[in-house]
C-alpha cells in the first residue's frame, strides 16, 4: 500500500486511464498549463500533450457540451469543473443531452463521459462556492453520481467511472484533496460502481453516508465509541448506482439509522434513502430516522455562521442519542 | 406543381446556363428536384397524419425550406455529421435516413428511427451519421462542436455540420462553442436556418445586429446563401464542405430561408406575427421547388411530364412511408426501461421506481 493524498490517487487514475485508452482526454478549466485549478492534473499536459489534456475557456455549458458530443462520436472525454458550483451552467448539456442521449436514440449513442471536480463547502467561500450538488445529478435517471471520501476510493472509483459507458458526475471535495490515505499498489486497481463500504463497524446504530460526510461520521461513531456506542458507518461511495443491499443490512443489524449529508434536506439524498428504507425495512426499525444536513439556508461567509451551518460530529451524535432514545 | 410566376423565374431567365455556372450536371438537378418533391410530400402525408391524430405531440414541418436541407447536405459524405434542432425530419431524410424510419419514429412505432422513443424531434440514426434531433433551442450547438472536435482529435476528413433556428443564436451556447471551434479550428459548419422567425418572434425584434454578423466577433468566416435556390444552395456547400475538409477552420452560414407552415402544427401560419399576404407572397415568390422547376424547365431539363412523374414518386414514397408507419407495432412494454443506461452496473440500484419491471431490467 502507497500512502497518497486524495489528490495524487486521482491524478495517478487520470494518468492511468490515459495511458491505457488513447479515446480519454482531458478538458476543463485551467486543466493544462495550470495543473488544474487543484492540481488535479499535474503533470498530465507535458505527459500527454495539448491534444489531450485541454485548456477550455470559461464556458461551462459550451465545453460541457462539446464533451458529450465528442462522446457521441466515440470519444471518451473526461470534463472537469474547477468546481461543480460553475457546473450550473452546464447542467443542461448534462441533463438534457447526456443522461438522455442514449435512450432517446434507441441505444444508438452510449455516452461514455465523466464530469468531475470538487463538489460542497470548503472554508469561507460563501453562498455561490459551497454547495452540495449531487443530488441535482441523481436525479436524472440516465446519469451515475460517484462520491469517493477517500484516496483509495477515490483512484479506484475514478478509473470505474472513466471506463463507464454512461454519464458520471464524479464529485470530489475540495478539503480533501491533501487528504492522505493508503491506496493499494495493484496497477490496475478498480473499485466497481455501486458497492458501498462499511468504514467503521458497531452494531447499535447506522451511520449512513457519502462522499466527505464519512469523515464527519467516522468523528462521531469514534466519540461514540468512548460512550459506549458502537456505530456502523456505511459509506455509499456512489449514489447511483446503489447499494440498497448494503443498506438494507445495515438497518437489519441495528434497526437505527442517520443519514448524513453535505447538502440541504429537501429532495437531497438522504430524503431518498429514509424513504427506501422505510419502504424496504419498515419492521426492522425501532426509531424514525434522523437526517443531519447542511442548515437549511444559503452558506454564509462569516466563520461563526459557516461553522453553525454545516453539519459536524456533534449534530451525528445528538441524531444518533435521538434515534437510540438517549 | 401548379404553375407560379416567380421573381426567381425572372431571374433565371437572364441566366444563360444555370446548371453549368454551378457545376451542377442534369442528372444532379433533377435529384435535387426529386428530393426536394420527396421532402415536400413526406411533411403533407406527416401533416394530414398530425390531423387525424396519427402523430402526437410538437411536430415541426420543414415546408418551404426543402432547398436548404437538400442544398446543405446532399452535396457531403455519407460519413460527414449532420447534426440539428427539431424541425429536422427532411434534414434525416436528406442525410439517408429511410423515410420509413422517419415516419414511424414521428407515428411513436417500434419500427422508427429511434423504436419511438424520440418522436418528430429526435430524430437519431448512427450509420447515416444523423446525430439527432435535439430539442433545446441551440443545445446542439455546442455537441456538434464536440463532433468537431472528435474529427480533429483522429485527424479524420469528415466535417460536422449543424443546422440551428435563428433564434438560436441568441442563446449563450451558440457564442461558447463558435469561440471553441474557432479557437481549435475544427472541421464545422454552423448552418442557421433563416426562416425569420423564432416561433412567433421576427429575428429583428430580437437583434440589432444582422444575422451574417454573429461569427464575426469569434473570427469565423460568415456567409450569406440564398436557401430558397436549391443550385446555388449545393454548390455553395460542395464548396465549403471541401474546404472545411482540407483544413478551412468553421465557417458560418446564414441561410436564408422560409417557413410556410406555422412554428409546430399547434401553431397558426400567420396571425399577429406575420400576415396572411407575407406568407402568401413568399409562397408565391419563394417557393424553392417552383424556384428549381421554372430553372430546369427554362434550360429544358425538365418537362411537365417528368415533374409529374417525380412528384407521383414522392407521394408514393410518402405514402408507402405512413403505411409502414400504420403497420408497425407500437413499441412493446419492455422497450420502457430499455436503454437508459449502456452499462448495468453488476452492483447497485439504478432504477428507483419499485416497479418489478424495472428489476427485470437492472
Amino acid at each position: 500500500m502507497a500512502v497518497m493524498t486524495y489528490r495524487e490517487a486521482l491524478n495517478e487514475a487520470l494518468r492511468e486511464e490515459m495511458e491505457r485508452d488513447p479515446d480519454v482526454f482531458l478538458m476543463g478549466e485551467e486543466v493544462a498549463e495550470y495543473d488544474g485549478a487543484y492540481k488535479v492534473s499535474k503533470g498530465l499536459l507535458e505527459e500527454f500533450g495539448a491534444q489531450r489534456v485541454v485548456d477550455s475557456p470559461i464556458s461551462e455549458l459550451g465545453f460541457t457540451g462539446l464533451g458529450v458530443g465528442a462522446a457521441m462520436a466515440g470519444l471518451r472525454p473526461v470534463i472537469e469543473f474547477m468546481t461543480f458550483n460553475f457546473a450550473f451552467l452546464a447542467i443542461d448539456q448534462v441533463i438534457n443531452s447526456a443522461a438522455k442521449m442514449y435512450y432517446m436514440s434507441e441505444g444508438q449513442f452510449p455516452m461514455p463521459i465523466v464530469f468531475r471536480g470538487p463538489t460542497g463547502a470548503a472554508l469561507q467561500l460563501s453562498a455561490q462556492h459551497s454547495q452540495a450538488c449531487e443530488t441535482y445529478y441523481s436525479h436524472a435517471p440516465g446519469c451515475k453520481v460517484v462520491t469517493p471520501g477517500t484516496p483509495a476510493d477515490a483512484k479506484g472509483l475514478l478509473k470505474a467511472a472513466i471506463r463507464d459507458n454512461d454519464p458520471v458526475a464524479f464529485m470530489e471535495g475540495e478539503l480533501l484533496y491533501n487528504f492522505k490515505g493508503e491506496v493499494p499498489d495493484d496497477d490496475d486497481f478498480v473499485i466497481p460502481l455501486g458497492v458501498a463500504d462499511l468504514k467503521h463497524e458497531g452494531g447499535d446504530v447506522s451511520i449512513i453516508t457519502h462522499g466527505k460526510m464519512i469523515h464527519i461520521a467516522l468523528q462521531a461513531a469514534q466519540k461514540l465509541e468512548k460512550d459506549g456506542i458502537h456505530a456502523d458507518v456505511l459509506d455509499l461511495r456512489t449514489i447511483r448506482p446503489l447499494d440498497m443491499d448494503a443498506i438494507l443490512e445495515t438497518v437489519q443489524k441495528t434497526n437505527r439509522a442517520v443519514y448524513v449529508e453535505e447538502g440541504w434536506p429537501y429532495a437531497g439524498t438522504g430524503a431518498q434513502i429514509v424513504a427506501m428504507i422505510q419502504e424496504e425495512a419498515f419492521d426492522h426499525l425501532d426509531a424514525p430516522i434522523i437526517r443531519v444536513t447542511q442548515a437549511d439556508v444559503p452558506m454564509p461567509y462569516a466563520k461563526n455562521l459557516e461553522m453553525l451551518a454545516k453539519p459536524s460530529a456533534k449534530h451525528v451524535i445528538e441524531a444518533v442519542n435521538k434515534v437510540l432514545y438517549r | 406543381m401548379a404553375e407560379t410566376k416567380t421573381k426567381a423565374k425572372k431571374k433565371s431567365a437572364k441566366m444563360k446556363d444555370p446548371l453549368g455556372q454551378h457545376g451542377i450536371s442534369e442528372e444532379l438537378a433533377l435529384d435535387l428536384m426529386r428530393d426536394m418533391l420527396l421532402y415536400r410530400r413526406f411533411e403533407e402525408k406527416a401533416e394530414e397524419a398530425y390531423a387525424i391524430g396519427k402523430i402526437g405531440g410538437f411536430c415541426h414541418l420543414h415546408i418551404g425550406q426543402e432547398a436548404a436541407a437538400a442544398g446543405s447536405i446532399k452535396p457531403l459524405r455519407h460519413d460527414d455529421y449532420v447534426m440539428s434542432a427539431y424541425r429536422e425530419h427532411t434534414q434525416a431524410l436528406a442525410k439517408g435516413v429511410h423515410p420509413n424510419a422517419v415516419m414511424a419514429e414521428l407515428y411513436g412505432r417500434k419500427d422508427g428511427s429511434s423504436g419511438g422513443k424520440g418522436g418528430s424531434m429526435h430524430i437519431f440514426d448512427a450509420e447515416c451519421r444523423f446525430m439527432g434531433g435535439h430539442g433545446i433551442v441551440g443545445g446542439q450547438v455546442p455537441l456538434a462542436t464536440g463532433i468537431g472536435w472528435k474529427i480533429k482529435y483522429k485527424g479524420e476528413d469528415t466535417v460536422s455540420l449543424v443546422f440551428m433556428g435563428d433564434a438560436a443564436v441568441n442563446q449563450g451556447g451558440f457564442h461558447e462553442a463558435l469561440n471553441m471551434a474557432s479557437v481549435w479550428q475544427l472541421p464545422c459548419i454552423f448552418v442557421v436556418e433563416n426562416n425569420e422567425y423564432g416561433m412567433g418572434t421576427a429575428f429583428s425584434r430580437v437583434s440589432r445586429t444582422d444575422m451574417s454578423t454573429k461569427s464575426v466577433p469569434h473570427g469565423i468566416p460568415s456567409h450569406i446563401v440564398d436557401g430558397q435556390d436549391a443550385l446555388a444552395t449545393y454548390a455553395f456547400f460542395r464548396d465549403l464542405a471541401e474546404k472545411v475538409r482540407h483544413g478551412g477552420g468553421p465557417q458560418f452560414v446564414d441561410l436564408q430561408t422560409y417557413r410556410f407552415r406555422g412554428h409546430s402544427m399547434s401553431d397558426p401560419v400567420s396571425g399577429t406575427y406575420r400576415s396572411v399576404e407575407e406568407v402568401e407572397q413568399a409562397k408565391d415568390e419563394r417557393d424553392p421547388i417552383a424556384i428549381l422547376r421554372d430553372v430546369l424547365k427554362k434550360a429544358g431539363v425538365l418537362d411537365q411530364a417528368t415533374l409529374e412523374e417525380m412528384d407521383a414518386e414522392a407521394r408514393e414514397i410518402s405514402a408507402a412511408a405512413a403505411d409502414f408507419a400504420d403497420a408497425s407495432p407500437l413499441p412493446g412494454p419492455e422497450a420502457l426501461y430499455r436503454h437508459v443506461w449502456a452499462e448495468i452496473n453488476p452492483n447497485g440500484r439504478l432504477f428507483f421506481d419499485g416497479r418489478p419491471e424495472s428489476e427485470e431490467a437492472s
